[in-house]
C-alpha cells in the first residue's frame, strides 16, 4: 500500500531477567493509516504498553529489534537526538495515570511550553499564549488561571486534559494513547474519550489506542488488534471483531463482558494469568494453557497469524475447534465437571 | 508564602519559652552553684549565706527564672565566675570562629556532596557509583576524629600545605589583609575534615532521591515530550530529588553551628564545641546554661529554616 503512517514489522522488545533477555513483545507487526484509530487490546502483562513504549523508544533498559517505520523512516535506526525531534513532535503520547504524569514542581503552563520550545523555535510570548490556547482547546475553563497552577491543585480529569494538551501541542501525526481513561472516574472517562476523538478528527492524525476496556474499543476504534502474551492473536475491523470474533482469547474476552440477558448469573472469567516472561513456552499456542478443555491437537506448532478473510487475521488453528466453556450447548458437560471438581476441593478444605 | 512563614514563626515562640524553662530547671538541678568551689573554704558560712542572699540564689525558682530571662532580654547573659568575664564575651569570639568554620564546612559539603550524589544517582550501579557509595559507607562507619587525624597528617604535616592548629597565625594584627588570609588558611583543614564526613548524608539522600525520581511517570512524560537526557536531569529529576536535602538544610546548619568537639580538639581550634565541654567540666554553669539554651534555639530555628526552604522549593507544602 505504501501510504501507511506507521508500519511496524516484527517488533521484538526484550527485557533482562537474571541476565537473560526475554521478549515481552514478540514479533508484533501492525500498520496504522493516517486518520485511523487502531485499538490494541489485551489484559495486564500482555505487552500492549511495552509495544507503545517501544514505538517511541521510551524503554530504558530494553533491547528493541525489528522495524518501526514511521512516515517512511525507520525509527529504530534513529539516534537519541533525532528521536527527540520525533517524540512529542510528530509522535506524541497520552499517559495512563494523570495523577503521576505531571511534574509536581512545575507550573502547568511551563510544562506545556517546554514541549513547544523543543519542537518549534517560537518566542516565549508565543509559547505562552499558545499554551493557554491549548488549555482552552482541551476544555479547561479559566485557562489563564490553570496555567499558573501546579498539578496538585487540579482534579484527575483536569490533569488528564493537561496531559492531552501536552500531547497535541505540536499537532502530532501519530497519537499513542496508553490507557488514557483507566485511572479516571467513569463520568470523566466518556468526556476524555470524546475529547480524544474530537482532537483526532481535527488533527487528522492516526491513533494507537491501548486499552483493556472493550467498551472504549467499540466506541473509538476503526480496527482492533488483540494481544496476548506479547503476540498479536487477532486483528480485524472493529465491527467484524465484535460480530465474528475468532481467536479463543478474543472470544473469551468478549464473553467476559457483562450482558443484559445474563443478569443474576455468574460472570465469565478467563481462568489463570498471562504466563511470566521467563516461564513461557514460546513455540506453542500461548493461550493453550488457559483453555485446557481444548485438545492439544487443535493447536499448531509455532502458530502463525493468518488472514482468514480480507483484513481479518487470526493466530493458531485452535479457533476452529474452540468452544466457550460456559457455552450452554456444547460446553455444559465440561463446566459441570469443573464445578464438581471445585465443589470437591471446597469440601476438602 | 508569607502567611506560611509568619504562622511558622508564631509556632516557634512557645517552643522557645518551653525550652528556656527546661534549661533553667536542668541548670538548677546540677550540683553546686556559682559560689561553690569559688570561695576560700575559710570564709565563714554566714558570709556565704549573705552572698547567696545578695545574688538572689535563695529566691523562689520563678523569681530566679524571671530575673534570668529579664536580664537576658536586656543583653545581660550573666558572668562567668571562672573566667571573670561576661558570658557574652566568653562566647563571642568562639561563636565567630564557629560561624566561619560552619560556613566553610557547609559550602564544602554541598560543593562536593551534590555532584557526587548526582553522578551516583544518575549512573547507579556503575563502577563509579560503587566507588562513591563505598566511600559513603566508610564515612558512616568511621569516627570523625579518624578523618580529622588523617587529613591533619597528610595535608598538615606530610605535605605541609596548611597550618595544623589554632584559628589564626600568632602575632598578626587583626583587621589586616594578612590576618584574613591566615584565618582562611586555618579554616581549610578542619572544615575539610568536617565536610568529608558531613557530605555522606547529602550524597546518600541525593542518590536515592534521583534513583526514585527517575522512574516516575512524569519523567517518562518529559522524555516523551522530546526533552533531551541532560535536560531531563537538570530540569526535572534534580529539583524533585533535592527536596530531602532542602528539608535537611536547616538541621545541617544547626548541627554545624553547634561545633564539632573532635575536630576542634584535634586542630586546636577555639570553637563552640570545646567551649561547651570546658564549661561543663569546670562547672561554669552560667556559660553552660546559655550555651544549652542557644543550642536549643538553634535547633528550633533550624527546623523553621528547613520548613521555609521546603515551602519555597515544593509548592505542595505552601497550601496548608
Amino acid at each position: 500500500m505504501g501510504e501507511e503512517l506507521l508500519s511496524v514489522k516484527n517488533l521484538t522488545t526484550s527485557f533482562k531477567i537474571d541476565g537473560t533477555y526475554y521478549p515481552a513483545v514478540d514479533g508484533v507487526s501492525l500498520d496504522i493509516m493516517p486518520n485511523e484509530v487502531v485499538a490494541l487490546v489485551g489484559e495486564s502483562g500482555s505487552g500492549k504498553s511495552a509495544t507503545a513504549f517501544s514505538l517511541m523508544k521510551l524503554h530504558r533498559n530494553a533491547r528493541i529489534e525489528g522495524q518501526v517505520e514511521f512516515e517512511g523512516k525507520d525509527l529504530l535506526k534513529f539516534s537519541e537526538k533525532k528521536m527527540n525531534n520525533i517524540r512529542g513532535g510528530e509522535m506524541a503520547m497520552i499517559f495512563q495515570d494523570p495523577m503521576t504524569a505531571l511534574n509536581p514542581l512545575m507550573k502547568i503552563k511551563l510544562q506545556i511550553m517546554e514541549t513547544l520550545k523543543i519542537h518549534k523555535t517560537k518566542t516565549k510570548s508565543e509559547r505562552e499564549s499558545y499554551a493557554i490556547e491549548l488549555l482552552s482547546r482541551v476544555g479547561i475553563p479559566n485557562p489563564e488561571r490553570v496555567g499558573e497552577a501546579f498539578p496538585h491543585e487540579l482534579s484527575g480529569g483536569m490533569r488528564q486534559r493537561v496531559v492531552i494538551a501536552i500531547a497535541i501541542a505540536n499537532r502530532p501525526r501519530l497519537l499513542i494513547a496508553d490507557e488514557p481513561t483507566t485511572a479516571l472516574d467513569v463520568t470523566i472517562q466518556a468526556q476524555i474519550l470524546d475529547l480524544i476523538r474530537e482532537l483526532q478528527g481535527d488533527l487528522g492524525s492516526g491513533v494507537l489506542l491501548i486499552t483493556h476496556d472493550l467498551g472504549v474499543v467499540a466506541e473509538m476504534a476503526d480496527r482492533v488488534a488483540v494481544m496476548y502474551a506479547g503476540q498479536i492473536v487477532e486483528i480485524a475491523p472493529v465491527r467484524e471483531l465484535f460480530k465474528d470474533p475468532k481467536h479463543p482469547y478474543t472470544r473469551s474476552l468478549l464473553n467476559s463482558l457483562p450482558h443484559e440477558d445474563q443478569m443474576g448469573s455468574k460472570l465469565h472469567v478467563i481462568e489463570g494469568v498471562v504466563p511470566a516472561l521467563n516461564k513461557m513456552e514460546r513455540d506453542s499456542c500461548r493461550f493453550a494453557q488457559r483453555i485446557p478443555w481444548i485438545p492439544a491437537e487443535a493447536h499448531e506448532h509455532n502458530p502463525e497469524l493468518r488472514e482468514i478473510s480480507p483484513g481479518h487475521h487470526v493466530r493458531c488453528t485452535c479457533y476452529k475447534d474452540f468452544y466457550l466453556k460456559s457455552d450452554p450447548s456444547i460446553g455444559l458437560q465440561v463446566e459441570q465437571q469443573q464445578m464438581a471438581a471445585d465443589a470437591e476441593e471446597v469440601t476438602k478444605e | 508564602m508569607l502567611k506560611f512563614t509568619i504562622r511558622r514563626l508564631i509556632i516557634s515562640f512557645p517552643q522557645i519559652i518551653l525550652l528556656s524553662i527546661l534549661v533553667f530547671f536542668l541548670g538548677s538541678l546540677m550540683p553546686g552553684d556559682a559560689l561553690s568551689g569559688l570561695i576560700d573554704p575559710t570564709v565563714p558560712i554566714e558570709q556565704i549565706e549573705r552572698l547567696r542572699e545578695q545574688m538572689g540564689l535563695n529566691n523562689p525558682w520563678y523569681i530566679q527564672y524571671r530575673d534570668w530571662i529579664v536580664a537576658m532580654l536586656q543583653g545581660d547573659f550573666g558572668h562567668s565566675f571562672f573566667k571573670q568575664q561576661p558570658v557574652l564575651d566568653v562566647i563571642g569570639d568562639r561563636m565567630l570562629n564557629t560561624v566561619w568554620l560552619s560556613l566553610f564546612s557547609a559550602v564544602l559539603i554541598y560543593l562536593i556532596g551534590i555532584p557526587l550524589g548526582l553522578i551516583s544517582g544518575r549512573w547507579n550501579d556503575s563502577p563509579l557509583d560503587s566507588l562513591i557509595t563505598g566511600y559513603t559507607y566508610l564515612g558512616f562507619a568511621t569516627p570523625t576524629f579518624i578523618f580529622g587525624l588523617v587529613v591533619l597528617l597528610l595535608f598538615g604535616y606530610t605535605l605541609g600545605w596548611f597550618p595544623t592548629g589554632g584559628s589564626v597565625g600568632a602575632g598578626i594584627t587583626p583587621g589586616t589583609f594578612e590576618y584574613v588570609i591566615s584565618k582562611i588558611q586555618h579554616l581549610v583543614l578542619p572544615s575539610f575534615a568536617i565536610a568529608l564526613i558531613g557530605l555522606v548524608g547529602t550524597v546518600q539522600y541525593l542518590r536515592s532521591g534521583i534513583i526514585e525520581t527517575k522512574q516516575k511517570d512524569f519523567i517518562t512524560l518529559a522524555r516523551a515530550k522530546g526533552v533531551s537526557e541532560g535536560k531531563v536531569y537538570t530540569k526535572h529529576i534534580f529539583r524533585n530529588s533535592i527536596l530531602p536535602i532542602a528539608a535537611f538544610f536547616g538541621y545541617e546548619i544547626t548541627a554545624l553551628l553547634g561545633g564539632s568537639l573532635f575536630i576542634e580538639t584535634i586542630y586546636g581550634y577555639p570553637g563552640m564545641g570545646r567551649l561547651f565541654l570546658e564549661s561543663i567540666s569546670i562547672r561554669d554553669f552560667s556559660v553552660a546554661n546559655v550555651l544549652i539554651l542557644m543550642y536549643g534555639m538553634l535547633a528550633i530555628i533550624g527546623t523553621l529554616l528547613s520548613d521555609i526552604i521546603l515551602s519555597i522549593v515544593d509548592p505542595r507544602i505552601r497550601i496548608k
